[in-house]
């Protein structure tokens, strides 16, 4: 085909260097701007709620004996009795400066905390999706190819069971069955008593850092003790992740370019995967990190059944407390993290979707 | 989780055990303890500072003390720990302490009365939350130096009037008479913070054990002190790991991965008696339960609806229905374990008597509003109280609210009846006897919320008279005496309803000896503890 004026004119080894990366720049502008104008909401909304809730940081800090005299000592510590807006400010100042303030409640700096909890729940949250993931696409395809067949209606109970049983429960019943009765994995917690603070920390991850200092026996223990808590995040991942890629799949299945691949002989392999699947890429993408970030956020039920010591409950625990740094801090990272998410997905959703480039 | 869940997973749990049998029961090494227990309120392991219940326990068994609770004898009191001996003088305010020769720091450094002095000046200087156990005779950051003194191997205190010796004993007793390594300490003094920011994660005593490692809300560590004058402990290794639900508690226990499990449910409990090689200890503990009925309030002021109010409460039912195994009657303001408690308990529920009283105070149709905080069994009894008394013709309102909001009104005198709990601040009558019996300006102006009496509106009258002539009897005897009339007089005639004190129930293997959890008057104890 010949081109045209117009065409010559878009091709990029053409182009203008200003005309190339304008483009690039005021994307990546528009997107730290949106990161930022999303934070400072987050951060304002989270901070107002933290105030208004009916929980009394100064109470929790002093206790319910304390004198009045003490009692607004604290309250002038802590700062407030200035307008909210100042308290805001003041605070957004400290978290510009990577300072998320000093934990109410065990006076060590919230940010220290969060590096200490938050790998315990990457951990368990990335084998959980891996698991997620694995399992629950090509289970969701084959109940797509197989609509109505006995392997539909067994992933329909699967998932069915992933989303109605209580997480509580089904973590309980676990524990009871393959830690209680059957022996075959570790029981609450990370690590087993013999093996606590054996390697050093050097990520956090105690798998990684088992593995980094070739301490087989502790990864042994620590993948026995993340195994169940991590297949049963899994398994709810699963359930929502089936379901969708099955929903997604049949929609493509029944596209006229399916049709006129078979009719043309293409083996039903090549249809489900070399073009089915491959065009619910996109939407897949945002079915994984919405689940992941759910993951991230903290399970706190299972993390309390299996005593993880992950940022789901470090903010729950700090709720319960009023303690509202901690509250606060904690909801920061959650909220980066599903910003970071959506950031990841809009690059894949330009890999695997070229018109999204 | 709620009452439905965690009745179903108990339940789930409690049938599935019983159709089948555990893997092969692990064992924890015979020399080490592990206990499982909730941690996440521990704060600071600063002894001038900590005031929780598990940052009571670590402190209890890494610091020593001038006089210390024997986990095996508690109802003998106090007795010498880093302090041999102690004389008080003829007008009664001083008392000389006589350091116990011989002991070391973990540290290596010698235990001095010099340390002694420095720990208690600290705890006053610092004035953090539980400084009042000590400022309460008359130190204050700036007469520290003169009235907490060292010279030699005496340690000398100096109060601002006489009190009971007992008194000043039983407060030495508590965290805050934790005895530190003063050059430990200094050389890690920040900004003047007198050691404060390392101490809160970070120990400095002389106690049967060394605080090995604390991660909050994951585990306490202690290895065990080699050089412990008492004798090195049995147990040379504890491990606290913080388990928050009592399911999975009591998995770890029946499979043999711990050795103690202190925060069953009563579900769990139920289900662990039955297990095989677990045994259930109970202790007392120190928590009350009651009402308060606030004087402000025309009709709850009069003598025969306090009484009234006092017949209004099914005691035994409750204990034995939704409370049981947690809680046990208790009428007193002192609880059981206590110098001078009483275990008179003369009322029981019985609404003709409550009726009589009501109608001879002449009230008819009274309405009241009763404030509950959000917890279960602070409900269940506030709904037990209303329908008795809905028998008597009294219709009262629950309010449900947090702590904020509940805890607000009642200091601010607003609610009409506070149904609350209250635990003991240290290991003498004083304590409960000095908020519950004793308020010397019952104004309004007078603002003191610290007091339950000014909160109820309640002008104790004599009692407070009689409170503080308790608290300077020096013959302990004459002292327990003077407690149990006080309890006596304001059994009858005060408008707290008491109802019940807290049981804990410990779930632990059946080879595990002498473990404490201190009953009413302490913390845990481990060093005594063998398996």
């Amino acid at each position: 085909m010949a081109l045209t004026e117009d065409t010559k004119e878009r091709r990029p080894s053409k182009a203008p260097l200003s005309e190339k990366f304008l483009p690039f720049v005021k994307g990546t502008l528009l997107t730290l701007g949106s990161i930022a104008v999303t934070m400072l909401g987050l951060l304002f909304i989270t901070f107002i709620i933290g105030r208004v809730m009916p929980i009394d940081p100064v109470l929790s800090i002093v206790g319910e004996r304390a004198s009045q005299s003490t009692y607004d000592a604290v309250y002038l510590q802590l700062g407030l009795d200035k307008p909210l807006l100042v308290q805001f400010f003041y605070y957004l100042w400290d978290v510009m400066h990577l300072d998320f303030g000093i934990s109410l409640l065990n006076a060590r700096p919230v940010s220290e905390d969060i590096a200490r909890v938050f790998p315990a729940t990457l951990e368990l949250a990335t084998l959980g999706i891996f698991f997620g993931v694995v399992l629950g696409v090509p289970l969701g395809v084959l109940a797509a190819v197989r609509k109505g067949s006995w392997i539909d209606q067994i992933a329909r109970v699967v998932a069915l069971v992933g989303y109605s049983m209580p997480i509580f429960w089904l973590g309980l019943m676990g524990l009871l069955v393959f830690y209680g009765i059957l022996g075959w994995v570790g029981g609450p917690g990370r690590v087993g008593i013999f093996y606590v603070d054996v390697v050093p920390s050097i990520t956090g991850l105690i798998l990684v850092d088992a593995a980094l200092d070739g301490n087989w026996e502790v990864f042994k223990d620590a993948f026995s003790h993340i195994i169940l808590p991590a297949s049963l995040l899994g398994y709810y991942s699963l359930a929502y992740v089936s379901r969708m890629t099955r929903s997604f799949m049949l929609e493509q299945l029944s596209a006229e370019y399916v049709t006129t691949a078979r009719v043309k002989g293409m083996s039903e392999w090549d249809v489900v995967w070399k073009h089915a699947f491959k065009n619910i890429r996109v939407q897949l993408i945002t079915v994984i990190a919405l689940s992941y970030a759910n993951l991230l956020e903290g399970s706190v039920l299972t993390e309390i059944i299996f005593s993880w010591p992950g940022i789901g409950s470090y903010i729950t625990t700090a709720l319960l407390s009023a303690d509202m740094n901690a509250v606060l801090g904690g909801t920061v990272v959650v909220g980066l993290i599903f910003i970071l998410l959506n950031i990841f997905s809009d690059l894949l959703y330009k890999v695997f979707d070229p018109r999204a480039k | 989780m709620n009452v439905i869940n965690r009745l179903l997973t108990s339940a789930a749990i409690g049938v599935a055990v019983s159709l089948t049998s555990f893997a092969a029961v692990a064992e924890t090494p015979a020399n080490m303890l592990v206990i499982a227990n909730r941690i996440d309120d521990i704060i600071t392991v600063d002894p001038a500072e900590s005031f929780e219940f598990a940052g009571s326990d670590i402190s209890r068994n890494v610091y020593g003390r001038l006089v210390n609770l024997d986990p095996n004898d508690l109802g003998a009191g106090y007795k010498p720990d880093l302090a041999e001996s102690w004389d008080v003088s003829e007008d009664g305010k001083t008392i000389t302490f006589t350091m116990r020769e011989g002991v070391t720091f973990h540290s290596g450094n010698p235990v001095r009365a010099e340390d002694a002095a420095y720990s208690l000046q600290r705890a006053v200087i610092l004035n953090k939350t539980p400084a009042f156990i000590l400022t309460q005779f008359g130190f204050t950051p700036e007469n520290a130096a003169e009235t907490i003194k060292a010279e030699g191997n005496k340690l000398m205190i100096t109060t601002d009037k006489k009190y009971a010796t007992s008194f000043v004993l039983n407060c030495l007793t508590s965290t805050i008479g934790g005895i530190v390594d003063k050059e430990t300490v200094m050389a890690h003094e920040a900004d003047g913070d007198m050691g404060n920011t390392w101490l809160k994660t970070n120990s400095a005593g002389s106690g049967p054990y060394v605080l090995a490692g604390w991660k909050p809300n994951e585990s306490v560590t202690l290895t065990s002190n080699p050089d412990y004058y008492g004798g090195a402990p049995t147990m040379e290794r504890v491990i606290v790991r913080h388990v928050q639900e009592s399911a999975s508690q009591r998995l770890l226990l029946e499979r043999g991965d711990i050795d103690i499990a202190r925060n069953l449910n009563p579900e769990d409990i139920a289900g662990a008696t039955d297990a095989d090689g677990v045994k259930v200890v109970d202790e007392l503990k120190g928590r009350l339960m009651y009402l308060a009925l606030n004087q402000k309030h025309p009709v709850l002021s009069k003598p025969e609806v306090r009484q009234a109010f006092k017949y209004l409460i099914d005691y035994e039912g409750m204990r034995d229905s939704f409370l049981k195994g947690q809680y046990t009657i208790h009428q007193n303001f002192l609880p059981a374990t206590y110098l001078g408690a009483s275990d008179e308990n003369p009322f029981s529920y019985n609404i003709e008597k409550a009726k009589e009283l009501l109608a001879a105070a002449g009230v008819e149709n009274l309405e009241v509003e009763i404030g509950v905080r959000e917890a279960q069994e602070r409900i269940e009894i506030g709904q037990a109280f209303q329908n008795a008394a809905a028998l008597a013709g009294i219709k009262v309102n629950i309010t449900v609210g947090t702590a904020k909001q509940i805890l607000a009104r009642y200091r601010s005198r607003d609610l009409d009846i506070y149904l609350g709990a209250w635990g003991p601040d240290y290991p003498d009558p004083q304590t409960n006897a000095g908020t519950f019996a004793y308020n010397p300006d019952n104004s309004d102006a007078a603002n003191a919320t610290g007091l339950l009496a000014w909160r109820t509106g309640w002008d104790a009258g004599g009692l407070t008279e009689k409170v503080d002539a308790a608290v300077t009897e020096g013959d302990r005897d004459k002292r327990i005496q003077m407690y149990l009339d006080i309890q006596k007089e304001f059994r009858e005639i005060s408008p707290f309803v008491i109802m019940f004190q807290q049981i804990e129930q410990s779930a632990m293997r059946d080879n595990v000896m002498d473990f404490s959890t201190g009953q009413a008057v302490t913390a845990a104890a481990y060093w005594q503890v063998t398996k």
